[in-house]
């Protein structure tokens, strides 16, 4: 049975007229690695929230069908319920940071200290997470005296170090720098590995390629496309519909026309643009 | 109008020291990017040349002008900065009021604010959003109208502080589109960011800053082709110009055109 289950999921925010989410219906399963695509104002933070509970608990509006997580069913829990099992890093990384701590470090074990976990074991958690995201060097640090980027890096190790069971993510590395994200996109797969469920929104075609599971083309808050990344991200549909693609699927396009790329498939990694490129 | 930073150090109050001395020239009318590892400073630099921060020691001189002499809002005639986060930038309750301010601050005449903001909503194509609360628009559109009423002040030198973060195909576009308007007018365009695929296609300069530090600066192509230099401050090469070095080429190519050009 999936991990993750949406049924006809539509929504729509007070303020909006029509639905921002229209009949989703979306199946991942555990420790599978999700990521969402799509144009701005596609609805994929109104996902996220959809994921995370936010949209209806806290969000009100319209909303119709069912979101299921690990068999639970969103309408009937509470929003303290499921934050326990689903954790949502916001597209705007400035806004995750409680501030109600005076160091990096007392800010990442807030959430852990809330849930009642021992100090010894807190220490270990806060510090294994801070290594996974690279801010070690930032725990006596103020959490108001970063770095956009760093900032961005203690907002995702504060949802990292909760471990939850499902980890939504919007666009977080959008503040990072290049090396960085590439870390980052590692990171999550290995979570992946180790048996969690990861939705993330993204931008950065390159990294989704190399690294996620499944790609979720999201227009209009409707499902455009899904389906295994080179498949997705290479498709003319998501240029007709003004996607971004990498500048390898891009190029090779370009070339194809000039009868410089003779590969059936175009590339979206750079491993794939050097095999089809190559004399 | 010229920049120039000489010996250029700051601390935060905290006691760390993020610039340890800078020495650059911005001639009028270049377009800069400045990439580097979070954390490098570049926003820190860049918060000097408006003012926002002044030096502890060295110096920032804006068109003759000593940036330590003078105030954030007489700068502003001369340096329009886009804040990194745009909330620490909006505070009007519509669009329209937020994007005139900026060119009503400076005191210019009724026909001349009409004529800015109008030409800076249809840059930004912001005109169906003229009415709506900033607060009430997605983080990328906030973006926009925080770009939107910096280039409304006519500035001779304008910053944007990472303008594509969360942007899409078509807004990252618009945004190059707007920096290619601004350099037909003459002005300076320094733009902080880590897509380097969007800096390769938009301007000829790049300097790469490492833990408060220049630690390469020049043309474009020169810069982004030392990918061992670069890894040091986290920055990849642009994707083509990884593909050119994979496949053997013997230019740095960065743009798709070059690269045909050397696969042909
Ligand atoms: N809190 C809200 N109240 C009303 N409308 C909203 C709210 N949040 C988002 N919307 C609207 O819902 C639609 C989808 O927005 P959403 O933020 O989910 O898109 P997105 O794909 O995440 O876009 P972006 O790439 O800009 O982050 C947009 O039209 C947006 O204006
Ligand atoms: N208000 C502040 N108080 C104290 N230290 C700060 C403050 N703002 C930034 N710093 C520190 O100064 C250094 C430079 O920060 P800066 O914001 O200039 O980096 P940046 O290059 O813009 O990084 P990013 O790419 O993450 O935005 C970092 O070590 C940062 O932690
Ligand atoms: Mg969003
Ligand atoms: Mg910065």
């Amino acid at each position: 049975m999936a991990f993750i289950n949406l049924q006809n999921v539509t929504y729509k925010y007070p303020l909006t007229k029509g639905p921002v989410l229209q009949n989703i219906n979306l199946q991942v399963r555990e420790g599978e690695f999700v990521s969402v695509i799509g144009p701005n104002g596609a609805g994929k933070s109104t996902l996220c929230y959809a994921l995370a509970g936010f949209v209806p608990h806290f969000f009100k509006g319209e909303f119709s069908g069912e979101i299921e997580v690990d068999g639970k069913q969103s309408s009937k829990s509470t929003l303290d319920e499921w934050v326990l099992n689903v954790g949502l890093a916001f597209q705007n990384p400035f806004n995750q940071i409680s501030g109600a701590k005076y160091t990096v470090f007392e800010e990442l074990a807030f959430g852990l200290e809330n849930i009642g976990v021992p100090r010894d074991e807190m220490k270990v958690r806060v510090e294994e997470a801070m290594a996974l995201t690279g801010i070690s060097d930032l725990a006596d640090r103020s959490p108001y005296s970063l770095s956009g980027g760093q900032q961005q890096r203690v907002a995702l190790t504060s949802i990292l170090v909760m471990r939850p069971r499902l980890l939504v993510l919007d666009e977080p590395t959008s503040q990072m720098d290049p090396i960085g994200t590439r870390e980052v996109f590692g990171v999550v797969r290995r979570m992946a590995e180790q048996g969690m469920t990861v939705v993330m929104v993204e931008h950065k075609m390159e990294w989704i390629a190399e690294f996620a599971d499944r790609v979720i083309a999201l227009k209009e808050g409707q499902i455009l496309m899904e389906g295994r990344p080179n498949e997705v991200l290479t498709s003319d549909l998501l240029t007709e519909n003004g996607f971004g693609v990498s500048r390898y699927t891009s190029t090779a396009r370009e070339a194809k026309k000039r009868g410089l790329w003779r590969k059936d498939h175009l590339p979206v990694t750079l491993d794939e643009a050097v095999e089809g490129f190559k004399k | 109008m010229n920049i120039n930073i000489k010996d250029l150090r700051f601390t935060y109050p905290t006691g760390l020291e993020a610039l340890k001395g800078i020495n650059l020239t911005i001639d009028s009318g270049e377009q800069v990017a400045i990439v580097g590892q979070n954390g490098a400073g570049k926003t820190t630099l860049v918060r000097h040349f408006n003012g926002l921060l002044k030096p502890a020691s060295g110096s920032v001189i804006i068109g003759g002008w000593d940036t330590a002499k003078y105030s954030v809002a007489k700068l502003a005639s001369r340096v329009g900065y886009v804040f990194q986060n745009p909330d620490e930038q909006l505070f009007s309750r519509d669009v329209l009021t937020e994007v005139s301010f900026g060119p009503r601050n400076l005191g210019y005449s009724k026909e001349k604010i009409d004529e800015l903001v109008k030409r800076a909503m249809a840059l930004t194509e912001l005109n169906d959003k003229a009415e709506t609360n900033p607060y009430d628009l997605s983080p990328t559109w906030r973006k926009m109208v925080a770009l939107a009423s910096i280039i409304a002040m006519d500035t001779s030198i304008v910053i944007f502080d990472e303008p594509t973060t969360g942007q899409d195909a078509v807004n990252v576009g618009r945004i190059a589109h707007v920096i290619a308007e601004l350099k037909k007018e003459g002005k300076t365009v320094i733009t902080i960011t880590h897509d380097i695929d969007f800096c390769a296609e938009n301007f000829e300069r790049v300097i790469a800053l490492s833990k408060g530090q220049v630690l390469l600066d020049g043309h474009t192509r020169e810069v982004l082709g030392q990918e061992e230099t670069l890894a040091q401050t986290y920055v990849d090469p642009p994707q083509l110009t990884r593909l050119g070095k994979r496949l053997g080429l013997k230019e740095t190519v960065t743009r798709q055109e070059e690269f045909m050009q050397a696969i042909t």
